[in-house]
């Protein structure tokens, strides 16, 4: 206990403190702006950002992984907020937390074996394009300083770190375009103009919803779209946290903890969130590795808006814009357009299928469902292909035996069928089954099909090996619960 | 159950620890296995403050780290490599036949609780500079861990000649006078039992259990018992007797209370001038 505590909390003081302050810096123009993608005020986010950050650093399960109001999150409460109002969304929240506390004590954080690769990396690309695309309204329809400050920033995100790594390049950029825009009085948009900024700390309360049935049929749509896309985007994050350090990290307690995460934040008027790939990284490269750099990070957020909340509402959004163009080109998986001429083309359709249905829905566990959907397809038609007959006549001419090798389920079971030549007159065939696996009814009942046709050819029929390969029937022999089942499925 | 588990890290306290864990192993007819634990928590993290992330971020950084982890581990392990033969020699050079070595990545703690099932006495050493006060030493974290016998070692290797126990009549320490009976380890050397408490008919009668426990296995067992603060009656006991090694059970406290108050056995080895074995 006191081992885990002195690794997770103090492993490494100076460089968490740091990567805290570096996050803190570059999650409040975050904040806010997925308040304003939300519908919200800017108070909704920050407040939410520094309740999960807090939560999270003690009982999530991935240490050094930062969570907070993300845009993925943000993107699934517009219509939720536009049509009811705030209080659902917070009422929301909080049953999204019990959703996802749910899920941590079924285990279902394991069920994320099922999503492949090419998933992962659709759901990480479509997450960049929609916070790009959500950074659009900021850029119609305004004037030409809008666009300059917004490239003038990103040029200085980009150049700065040439001059110095010392000072993270977002806060010069939004330092100097928030002066810029100070001193020549431009008349652009800011962020005091999108809504209430915390000038307390936040306090507890309940959703002022009423507390019936009508009011979870509105909310748990929204609360299952939530916990799903929270607990993805989360233990996505945390597989990528735990490639970078080389450290592993206990998926189910992440989701317990971005449960409980979510129900603080809605008890103390924040909306839902989750972990953030783009901002775990800047504290991976930041230096940041323990507990210690999620809870820094909550907290000088919380101080800096706090105090400097005045300050903060003079940053122009133009400043913000450039800031999220930024996360959303570090969060895309630029490698993943190389590879799609590398990667077999089932896994390309999988990653486009999934962006392409995250764009279309803006709802990301859609996308994630097709894609998995899709791949599992592609999954089995694959092993459905790895099967082959032979086939040979005796020398007398009157028996055939058929030898059949490979994966007979559903996907192939057809196909199995095929193999035989009823048209043949012959007096007996034997089906030699020994090497082939049965995985399914289907597959039984293309096998009981096999027999009546040739029986009525008046064909005789031996079926040879039936016994080993009825065995693979992994339904009715529970292969977990016999130590030699696996041994006899991999013997034939 | 049966190896003699000596943790070499290469500092000034190896040679002791080789030492001793050679001597047990010899006393003990147990095989001795040097281990040494690659950690990379232990590599400075290098950090960029830039905060910002662009084209390919992750990919980058994800080379980066394991290029460096990659560098780093490579030296580590070849040093590892020449410290585990200069322990294997020395313990050869001991009389130790066959001393097997090994190297683990992992932290020391799970490195020893993986490999704990084969263990029958774990020998560490001490360095008193890492030790702090309270909570948040390696070493501690290890002795609570761990279900075995650790012996805690100084930097300085003195055959063991005489042994003390100390013994305050709870379960763990009536354990450990079994442990010390039944063990060859102490075989043949005086062994004192100390107890730390009032002059009363009970602890007289818990010492004397002790006594003829260790008497009955052929051991030379005088006994004390002197009232005091414990740290300091154990160590004058030791300083007075001229102890070579003492033998205590560990951490008999609830965390909570030792979070408040500090433990007896953390501030026992911390100023313990002699090797410290642990009993669980």
């Amino acid at each position: 206990m006191f081992h885990t505590f002195n690794k997770d909390w103090l492993g490494n003081v100076r460089g968490d403190v740091l990567a805290g302050l570096v996050v803190a810096l570059a999650l409040i123009p975050e904040a806010i702006a997925f308040s304003v993608i939300a519908g919200v005020d800017p108070k909704v986010g920050l407040y939410a950002s520094f309740c999960i950050a807090v939560v999270t650093a003690f009982l999530g399960g991935r240490p050094g992984m930062i969570s907070a109001a993300t845009g993925a999150m943000a993107l699934l409460m517009i219509t939720l907020v536009k049509d009811h109002g705030l209080q659902y969304l917070l009422a929301a929240t909080l049953l999204t937390g019990v959703l996802q506390i749910g899920a941590g004590f079924l285990q279902l954080g394991s069920l994320m074996r099922f999503v492949s690769r090419s998933v992962v990396t659709g759901f990480v690309n479509a997450l960049a394009i929609l916070i790009f695309l959500a950074q659009l309204p900021e850029l119609t329809n305004v004037t030409w300083h809008v666009y300059a400050m917004t490239a003038g920033g990103l040029a200085i995100i980009y150049l700065f770190p040439y001059l110095t790594r010392a000072i993270p390049s977002p806060l010069v950029t939004i330092l100097v375009l928030t002066g810029i825009a100070m001193a020549l009085e431009l008349d652009i948009r800011t962020v005091g103009d999108m809504g209430e900024l915390p000038d307390t700390l936040p306090v507890f309360l309940w959703p002022a919803v009423p507390w019936n049935l009508e009011t979870l049929t509105i909310i748990f749509p929204y609360s299952v779209s939530l916990a799903i896309v929270g607990l993805l985007e989360s233990l996505m994050t945390a597989t990528i946290i735990d490639d970078l350090t080389d450290t592993p990290s206990d998926k189910n307690r992440e989701c317990k903890g971005q449960g409980m995460a979510n129900i603080t934040a809605g008890l103390f008027g924040g909306m839902a969130g989750c972990a953030m790939i783009g901002q775990s990284v800047i504290n991976v490269k930041s230096g940041g590795r323990t507990r210690l750099s999620t809870l820094c990070a909550g907290t000088f957020l919380l101080l800096m808006v706090v105090f400097l909340g005045e300050w903060v509402a003079q940053i122009p959004m133009a400043a913000l814009v450039a800031v999220m163009i930024m996360v959303s080109i570090g969060t895309f998986s630029w490698e993943s357009l190389r590879n799609l001429k590398k990667h077999p083309p089932s896994s390309s359709i999988v990653m486009a299928t999934t962006v392409a249905v995250v764009v279309a829905t803006h709802n990301l566990a859609y996308g994630v469902f097709v894609g998995v959907l899709l791949a599992a397809l592609f999954f089995a038609n694959k092993v459905g292909q790895y099967r082959y007959a032979t086939s040979e006549l005796h020398a007398d001419g009157t028996t055939r035996t058929y030898r059949v090798v490979g994966q007979v389920f559903f996907a192939s079971a057809a196909e199995f069928i095929e193999v035989f030549d009823f048209k043949e007159a012959i007096d007996t065939v034997v089906i030699d089954l020994c090497q082939a696996h049965f995985w399914d009814i289907t597959a039984v009942s293309a096998l009981d099909k096999v027999v009546l046709k040739f029986r009525r050819e008046g064909t005789a029929v031996k079926i040879v090996g039936l016994n080993e390969a009825s065995a693979t029937i992994v339904d009715r022999f529970a292969v977990h619960d016999k130590p030699d089942a696996v041994a006899r499925l991999m013997s034939h | 159950m049966t190896k003699v588990l000596a943790c070499i890290d290469g500092t000034d306290v190896s040679p002791a620890v080789c030492d001793y864990a050679a001597w047990a192993s010899l006393r003990m007819t147990a095989p001795l296995l040097l281990l040494h634990v690659l950690d990379k928590s232990e590599y400075p993290i290098q950090s960029n403050l830039s905060g910002n992330i662009g084209l390919g971020s992750r990919e980058a950084l994800l080379e980066e780290l394991a290029a460096l982890d990659e560098k780093r581990s490579r030296l580590a392990l070849e040093q590892g490599r020449e410290l585990l033969a200069a322990a294997r020699a020395r313990a050869v050079a001991a009389g130790v036949t066959d001393p097997a070595t090994r190297q683990r990545h992992g932290s020391l703690v799970e490195t020893l609780v993986e490999m704990e099932d084969g263990a029958r006495l774990v020998v560490l050493g001490k360095h008193d500079e890492h030790l702090g006060e309270h909570v948040g030493s390696r070493l501690e974290s290890v002795v609570r861990t761990l279900h075995r016998p650790i012996l805690v070692t100084t930097p300085e290797y003195h055959r063991p000649r005489r042994v003390m126990l100390a013994f305050d009549a709870s379960a763990t320490t009536r354990k450990g006078i079994e442990m010390v009976a039944a063990s060859p380890l102490f075989r043949g050397l005086p062994c004192h039992v100390v107890m730390v408490g009032a002059d009363s008919a009970e602890h007289r009668a818990q010492l004397d259990w002790a006594r003829d426990t260790l008497t009955a296995a052929g051991f030379d067992a005088p006994t004390a018992l002197r009232a005091g603060e414990v740290e300091r009656v154990l160590c004058d006991y030791r300083r007075e007797q001229d102890i070579d090694l003492l033998i205590m059970g560990a951490y008999g406290h609830s965390v909570i209370r030792r979070f408040l108050v500090g433990s007896t056995t953390t501030s026992v080895i911390r100023d313990a001038t002699v090797p410290v074995l642990l009993l669980r």
